[in-house]
């Protein structure tokens, strides 16, 4: 088993999500993550899914990925090879005596302090999944009130774009 | 041409202008719009069955004896998720099939109305696509689409749900109608450098097998595989969804394989070197234990739909594309490689395949107290009546007896629910295949228990014209399960008996009751008679209720879960492998 990210580009008609999430569970495939938003393209939505698969199951949930009618294309983003972030924030109990030993770290982590209570700091903090929890490992002693975190949203180094050819066929069927 | 009309007006220009002729369907109030401009339709003829489910399966009957898009239609809620069941059956056996359904008005969709169901919902998983329409003008693209989809690449079923408000509301038709499918596009073209490899393989193997499947017919590949088998000298098995693909009498054909396969079929499989599958899945059925399966063969895979290639066993050689595509291309190519002296040299496969055959051939024992003999009510069936009929079957012993003792010589003339198993399948299926091919004789092989489910559409059959013929396989039993109970549950025979042989209900006072013509046989004498005297009814259906033996059970069998080389040819009697394969 491994982590595949894959980015799929998907007609932007409703039920495409659930279509994807019916396929995945229907054949018995776990989803670590997912992120769906729209493109440079208004028709098109890109969503990027996350797996835990062995290198064959790979093969048939894009093999079956692909059989949807609303999908239009699918990559697999090699991690070296692309820049794979997640958003996280975090509400931190902090008060006027460890606030600013908390907004070091925040420093520390190229996060940003987005919200200040009395006894609480909001932070938001993107990056790769290691560094995000990380940075959950060095809050968790202050106290984490409330954690959300978005699924991973990924994207191919480089000049090359995995729409471009989509999109061109789509201009044509329209 | 562009004209401003209503939706429903719209719907049934576009199955004018898709080229459907009969539509299987009851009306209700979400789809009823529809079915006033259907009333005036001179080009869709609209046949009114008895419950939804027989008008899906009669669509699929219509779809799989003509290789044309069949058409069903029901109202919400209930009417749809009564078409379900056959939805499914289309989806696992790649029937071509639009299911049309009346949804409540859009802004009482999510509201839980009166008769709604999320359809599109119910049916994602069992669909190639669907569709819900709430705007007019999108119902002739969205109908062109589905039967697109429906027909091409792998055909399967498509849904199309329309509000009843999408219906009601005025629109501009205009056709032709552009496509908008930019995720869709099956590959159908295989690629050469493949196609090279598979005919290099098989010019080396010593025992291939070509392992022919349904998506041979569906792509009306029939004479190309002949060329093929022919022009090499391989043998050929055929799925039950493959039955009549290859003749039956041809020398080459060692039958079905698979769970009933013939101990030819099954052997040949298990100890090949090289199977060349086309069109077919691995099913499980044919497979037995994947891992015991064909335990030295290395596979050629063609397919339609990329996820069948090694989904359910490795491909050495994967053929994406349509099997007629495939079979043109790997002729040309073996053509030259023997023109260029490499040839396959199988004789000696030959000779062991021969033995299978002359040792284990398909046989069953006439019942001890001389009562009827499924099997040979069947094998009588298929002698009388003759290889130009179509012959329809539902799921169970019957079917499997059908498989096996019908000789098939043309292809698509088996037609039966092979992936889903739908009991209920043969009568409603074989009004749409009758339909479809009106001057074919049909001849509907049928359980007790199958025949109970569905045979309502007796009286669409007796009502809109469409004489069918019906063998009702009497034994009063589930008589599959009561198999296995007898094999596997220690002769505890739960909920099996129908108690149909005691003439609850009375097939022949039923088929009366509906408009057919009921004969009954129960002695082997007055077998051919009676089949000939129901051939010689042909402006009624006619049911015959053969009252056979109960204890009967189909043989050879592999039992599940266990391996192919496990296969039983009767009760705790296993064929003598040989040893050759020591020998290569």
């Amino acid at each position: 088993m491994s982590r595949h990210t894959l980015s799929v580009l998907v007609e932007n008609k409703p039920g495409v999500l659930a279509r994807v999430a019916a396929l995945f569970s229907r054949r018995g495939f776990n989803i670590d993550s997912l992120a769906v938003g729209p493109t440079e393209h208004d028709d098109v939505s890109r969503m990027t899914i996350v797996v835990s698969v062995a290198e064959l199951p790979l093969e048939q949930v894009t093999k079956q990925l692909n059989k949807l009618v609303n999908v239009i294309k699918i990559v697999e983003l090699d991690p070296a090879q692309s820049v794979q972030r997640e958003l996280t924030l975090i509400k931190v109990r902090a008060d006027a005596e460890n606030r600013s030993h908390v907004l070091e770290l925040v420093q520390l982590f190229r996060a940003r302090c987005v919200d200040v209570a009395t006894d609480a700091v909001t932070i938001e903090v993107t990056g790769t999944p290691d560094k995000l929890g990380a940075f959950i490992r060095v809050l968790e002693p202050f106290g984490i009130k409330e954690l959300v975190q978005s699924g991973m949203v990924a994207i191919g180094r480089g000049a090359r774009s995995i729409t471009d050819r989509s999109l061109r066929a789509l201009d044509r069927s329209a | 041409m562009t004209e401003e009309m209503t939706g429903a007006q719209a719907l049934v220009r576009a199955l004018e202008q898709v080229g459907a002729d009969t539509v299987f369907g009851i009306p209700g109030g979400a789809i009823l719009p529809a079915y006033d401009p259907l009333y005036d339709s001179t080009k869709v003829r609209h046949v009114l069955v008895r419950h939804e489910q027989g008008a899906g399966h009669a669509a699929e009957g219509y779809a799989q004896a003509t290789g044309r898009v069949g058409v069903c239609m029901a109202t919400s809620g209930p009417g749809a998720t009564n078409l379900v069941t056959a939805i499914a059956d289309a989806y696992m056996d790649s029937v071509p099939m639009v299911a049309i359904t009346g949804q409540v008005v859009s802004p009482l969709i999510g509201t839980d109305a009166f008769q709604e169901a999320d359809i599109c919902g119910i049916t994602m998983p069992i669909t190639k696509h669907n569709f819900l329409v709430t705007d007019a003008a999108d119902i002739p693209r969205t109908i062109a689409e589905a039967f697109h989809i429906a027909a091409t690449g792998r055909p399967g079923p498509v849904l199309v749900d329309i509000s009843k408000d999408a219906l009601q509301a005025t629109m501009k038709f205009v056709w032709p109608t552009p496509m908008r499918l930019p995720g869709y596009r099956p590959v159908t073209r295989p690629h050469s450098k493949q196609i090279r490899e598979a005919a290099r393989l098989m010019a080396e193997a010593k025992r291939p097998v070509l392992y022919v499947g349904g998506g041979v017919h569906k792509a009306r590949a029939s004479a190309e595989l002949a060329e093929l088998a022919e022009l090499t000298g391989i043998p050929v098995v055929t799925t039950l969804t493959a039955r009549g693909t290859f003749p039956d009498s041809h020398p080459q054909h060692l039958g079905m394989p698979g769970m009933h396969g013939t101990v030819a079929a099954v052997g040949a499989l298990q100890r090949s070197d090289l199977i060349i599958a086309l069109g077919t899945r691995f099913d499980d059925r044919v497979t037995g234990r994947l891992d015991t399966f064909a335990p030295h063969a290395k596979i050629i895979h063609a397919d339609v739909d990329p996820a069948e290639i090694s989904k359910n066993r490795h491909a050495d050689v994967p053929i994406v594309g349509d099997c007629r595509d495939v079979l043109t291309e790997l002729v040309a190519v073996v053509k030259n490689e023997r023109a260029e002296g490499r040839a396959g040299d199988y004789a000696a496969w030959w000779a062991i395949l021969d033995g299978y055959r002359d040792t284990y051939p398909l046989g069953y024992d006439e019942a001890e107290d001389g009562s009827l003999s499924p099997q040979y009510v069947i094998q009588r069936i298929g002698q009388i009546v003759g290889p130009d009929a179509v012959y329809l079957a539902g799921v169970g012993q019957h079917q499997m007896w059908a498989s096996q003792f019908i000789k098939y010589e043309k292809p698509g003339t088996f037609i039966n629910s092979g992936g889903a198993g739908t009991m209920g399948f043969a009568v409603p299926a074989a009004l749409g295949a009758k339909m479809g091919l009106p001057d074919a004789e049909v001849w509907a092989i049928d359980g007790d228990g199958c025949f109970q489910m569905t045979n309502q559409e007796l009286a669409t059959c007796a009502i809109e014209g469409v004489p069918i013929k019906v063998a009702v396989i009497n034994n009063g039993n589930l008589g599959m399960v009561r198999q296995w109970q007898t094999l596997f549950y220690n002769e505890r025979y739960s909920n099996t008996d129908l108690q149909s042989v005691r003439r609850i209900p009375d097939f022949v006072k039923l088929a009366e009751a509906y408009g057919c013509v009921g004969l009954r046989c129960d002695r082997p004498e007055d077998v051919e008679a009676t089949i000939r005297k129901a051939m010689e009814i042909n402006d009624v259906p006619v049911v015959i209720d053969f009252v056979v033996n109960k204890d009967a059970m189909v043989w050879p069998m592999v039992a599940a879960g266990t391996g192919n080389d496990d296969i039983k040819i009767a009760r705790d009697m296993a064929p003598v492998w040989d040893n050759e394969e020591q020998e290569s």
